[in-house]
């Protein structure tokens, strides 16, 4: 029997349709994936289940019994628990006052009892946690093992895990994947949301695959090769770009990157030893499922970021250890990956235009404002922004948003243009208009790292291609070898091409 | 497609309709009054009698309307400092001990330049001011961006250890030998600020309000500075991203919004009570506070702002003489006031909409 049933489930979100029709049901005693890329609505059919989100339409049913989920209280009601990747613990509480939280009906709270009904339940479903140890010094697989536990002892059946492993060590993901076989033995179900094609394969029983807010599927695990998955996973190409001309001849080695590595905002290991060349007049692709250290990449090329190894060489300058600033006079180009990020939303489109050249355009500390607002009015005819120099940022579309940010980088006719997903979240019409940008840099003779999700906007417009894995470059492919199912096993970590 | 009840909401906007801002004033006076007449009625006054007194009357004489201009002189400087301050991000609450550094270093200087001319002292007094409003703004400001220690809590509790400096000097070594107050010697008559309007306490202070005023006004909108100070106040990210120094930028607003606010209390002792008093301030760096938001971190609306809040003070005086009203009631009408506006300002960026 199915004791989780979700029939023709839709969700908008504005415009954007998040779930089209999925259906999804989850046995008693099983693991079931939901595999798919980022943004194909895995999370969002989850937190449908949850309570989280409520969906257009379409019905749950939880063994065999339709049932209305307005919120989490309804889900754990219906003993539904949920480990998201933000984990939901108060850290200077103990673990036995973080798993009875919210579960305490009486006045006084006995903590002895507590602890000792805590310790129960973790030796009952075999997670080695100590009640009495506070949250905030447990590692990240322990303060995990905490929201299972925190579940379990609310008497769920079905458990959700939301990329479970995306914050473990490899070490961690071991024990993980031991304690949810031992549960699964007891009787547990478990949804287990991820795009890890190795992993998926490795622990689940089932596999629901979705692509664009659609079901492609339900499959035996057994039953599917990595090959067939990473086909079924990636969409296919939807638009190509033909004005590529011809390889630029003599191309030289721009940007040189040796060993680098950074940490990521929590201080765990983003990049590790990456190694990578930028010739002149090359677009080189970076592929690879976001959370993989694309972001952090990208800042420390721009020197937002410090690396903790490595080098950045830039026509023989090394960069690293400089400021943000100085990576920019040195003829590093950003693009921005969170458009809002790069721009003050409450200046108007002339004050960021200037901002990042403020000494081009004053004396002696004074603004020249006639030179900001012609310099502002070349480059709305230049790069066709739809907005006046006095309007406010946040007043405009996303698309003249990032057409400022692009004017900006390339009027400074830069050495090194950098664009991290930098169609993410654009109409058709303005994607193009950003790729032909891209296009344009590279025939100009820049080197173009253009870091997306997209492997079609990737095929299309790189000369070569790299895959991010883990913070790792898996693999380097020149364009004419690479095709998704190729680049699907490298981004999922499957394999490796060096 | 299925009908379902529409029902009123409030939407988002990002874009107020052009005709709201000049409305604000209006309702929000209209709001302010609909809301303290109960109050007014229960002390048994006339509602709007109670209003002519409190905000024409003071308009309409000579004495009252310069004393519209003497209490917003130090609003208008407390106003500024915070501004700078808020403009760039930095949470300033602690204008009220800046500006009492500014006050000490003035006395102390005032009771010491008995032979220095008027042409030499009252610059003297002014620059000392802000430059003791300076480092009393240092502390906080260096704790915030290099231990990213939180400045609502630190600036706010610097108050609390200049109120009991101030009272240690005012018990201790400063009492008044002579009357045995606890109040320091009048200050040299070189260093008091002359008056602009004889037989009135309208003084230099208010000229120095007026070009901050217009200092700031230059800063925010013709230099540089100013517009890096803005991109941090309003995305630090992107700010970063440009390639500005935030913590430099940050740090320098704060230092020039602990000196403004220094010279405020350089005004308080040099115009109008000649000496270091406890009660120097009745809580104008707050005030500062509420000025800034009031006149939405710009020059003009700082000025206006004060202005305003002068005519409030000077009003609640009117009224309590003209209708034995107690003062405070002056004190609820202003805070109404501030709250009703601040609320205007929330709501103008929303529509209603049928949904």
């Amino acid at each position: 029997m199915n004791v989780v049933e979700m029939n023709a489930i839709t969700k908008y979100f504005g415009e954007m349709v998040a779930n089209d029709h999925v259906d999804f049901d989850l046995r008693k005693g099983e693991i079931h994936a939901l595999l798919g890329e980022n943004g194909a609505g895995k999370t969002t059919l989850m937190r449908i289940l949850y309570g989280l989100y409520k969906q257009d339409s379409g019905g749950v049913q939880i063994n065999g019994k339709a049932v209305q989920i307005n919120s989490p209280k309804d889900s754990i009601a219906n003993n539904i628990g949920m480990v998201t990747q933000h984990f939901a613990l108060v850290p200077p509480m103990t673990v036995a006052e973080n798993v009875i939280l919210g579960h305490t009906n009486r006045f006084v709270l006995d903590y002895d009892a507590a602890e000792s009904s805590v310790a129960d339940a973790a030796r009952k479903y075999g997670l080695d946690i100590n009640p009495r140890a506070m949250v905030r010094h447990l590692s990240v697989g322990q303060r995990q093992r905490v929201e299972i536990l925190k579940a379990l002892y609310r008497n769920s059946r079905v458990l959700i895990l939301d990329e479970p492993t995306a914050v473990l060590i490899p070490q961690e993901v071991d024990v993980l994947f031991e304690t949810l076989r031992k549960l699964v033995d007891d009787g547990l179900s478990v949804v287990f949301i991820s795009h890890k094609l190795d992993e998926v394969t490795n622990i689940t029983n089932r596999i629901t695959i979705l692509r664009d807010g659609k079901s492609i599927g339900t499959v035996d695990t057994c039953d599917m090769s990595h090959n067939q998955l990473a086909a079924l996973m990636i969409r296919q190409a939807s638009f190509h770009v033909n004005n590529k001309i011809a390889e630029i001849k003599k191309s030289r080695s721009l940007l040189n990157i040796k060993s680098l590595s950074a940490l990521d905002d929590q201080g765990l290991p983003a990049l590790r030893d990456i190694n990578l060349t930028v010739h002149t007049g090359e677009i080189l692709g970076i592929a690879g499922v976001s959370g993989n250290g694309q972001k952090q990449l990208a800042e420390t090329l721009c020197g937002v970021r410090n690396c903790t190894e490595g080098e950045i060489k830039l026509d023989g300058i090394t960069l690293n250890g400089k400021t943000a600033g100085e990576f920019t006079t040195s003829g590093m180009g950003r693009i921005p990956e969170d458009r809002l990020e790069g721009v003050v939303g409450e200046l108007t489109v002339q004050e960021n235009l200037a901002l990042e050249h403020l000494y081009q355009f004053s004396n002696k500390g004074f603004l020249n404002h006639k030179a900001i607002q012609k310099h502002a009015n070349e480059l709305i005819v230049q790069y066709q922004i739809k907005a006046r120099p006095g309007d406010r940022i946040r007043t405009l579309s996303g698309g003249n948003v990032q057409k400022v940010l692009l004017a900006r980088v390339l009027s400074t006719q830069p050495k090194i243009v950098i664009a991290p997903q930098p169609t993410r979240g654009l109409d058709v019409g303005a994607a193009d208009y950003v790729r032909q940008q891209l296009l344009e840099q590279r025939n100009r003779g820049a080197g173009v790292i253009l870091i997306s999700e997209d492997l079609d906007e990737i095929l299309a417009l790189s000369d070569r291609i790299a895959v991010m894995y883990e913070g790792k470059i898996v693999g380097v492919l020149d364009a004419s070898e690479a095709n998704p199912e190729r680049l699907g096993l490298l981004m999922s970590g499957a394999v490796k091409e060096m | 497609m299925e009908t379902t009840k529409k029902k009123l909401r409030l939407v988002k906007t990002n874009n107020p309709s052009f005709w709201t801002k000049p409305l604000i004033p209006v309702l929000a006076l209209v709001g302010t009054f609909m809301l303290t007449s109960g109050l007014i009625l229960w002390a048994k006054a006339n509602p709007f009698e109670t209003y002519y007194y409190f905000l024409i009357a003071p308009l309409g004489s000579r004495v009252s309307f310069l004393e519209i201009l003497v209490k917003s002189t130090p609003l208008m400087l407390t106003g500024v400092a915070v501004t700078f301050a808020f403009a760039t991000g930095y949470y300033n609450i602690g204008a009220e001990g800046q500006l009492y550094a500014g006050a000490i270093a003035a006395a102390g200087l005032g009771m010491a330049m008995h032979a220095v001319p008027a042409i030499l002292a009252i610059p003297i007094m002014i620059i000392s001011g802000f430059i003791a409003g300076v480092a009393w703004a240092l502390i906080p400001a260096l704790l915030k961006i290099k231990l990213a220690v939180d400045e609502v809590v630190t600036t706010l509790l610097m108050n609390s250890i200049m109120a009991y400096i101030v009272s240690a000097l005012l018990n201790g070594p400063w009492r008044d030998p002579n009357s045995g107050w606890p109040q320091s010697q009048e200050i040299s008559p070189t260093a008091m600020f002359f008056k602009i309007v004889p037989r009135s306490r309208l003084n230099l202070g208010f000229i120095v309000a007026l070009v901050t005023v217009l200092i700031l006004w230059i800063v925010m909108t013709r230099t540089s500075f100013g517009l890096k100070m803005r991109a941090v106040g309003l995305g630090k990210p992107a700010a970063h991203f440009a390639g500005i120094n935030v913590n430099k930028t940050i740090l320098i607003a704060a230092l020039i919004s602990g000196g403004i606010a220094g010279i405020a209390g350089v005004a308080e002792v040099a115009g109008i009570q000649f000496h270091l008093i406890g009660e120097l301030s009745p809580g104008y760096g707050y005030t500062g506070v509420i000025i800034a938001t009031l006149g939405s971190l710009n020059a003009i609306g700082v000025a206006l702002a004060s202005l305003f809040f002068g005519l409030l003070d000077a009003g609640a005086q009117t009224v309590s003489r003209a209708l034995g009203v107690p003062v405070y009631l002056g004190e609820v009408t202003q805070a109404t006031m501030l709250l009703v506006t601040l609320g205007m300002l929330l709501l103008q960026r929303y529509k209603i909409r049928r949904i």
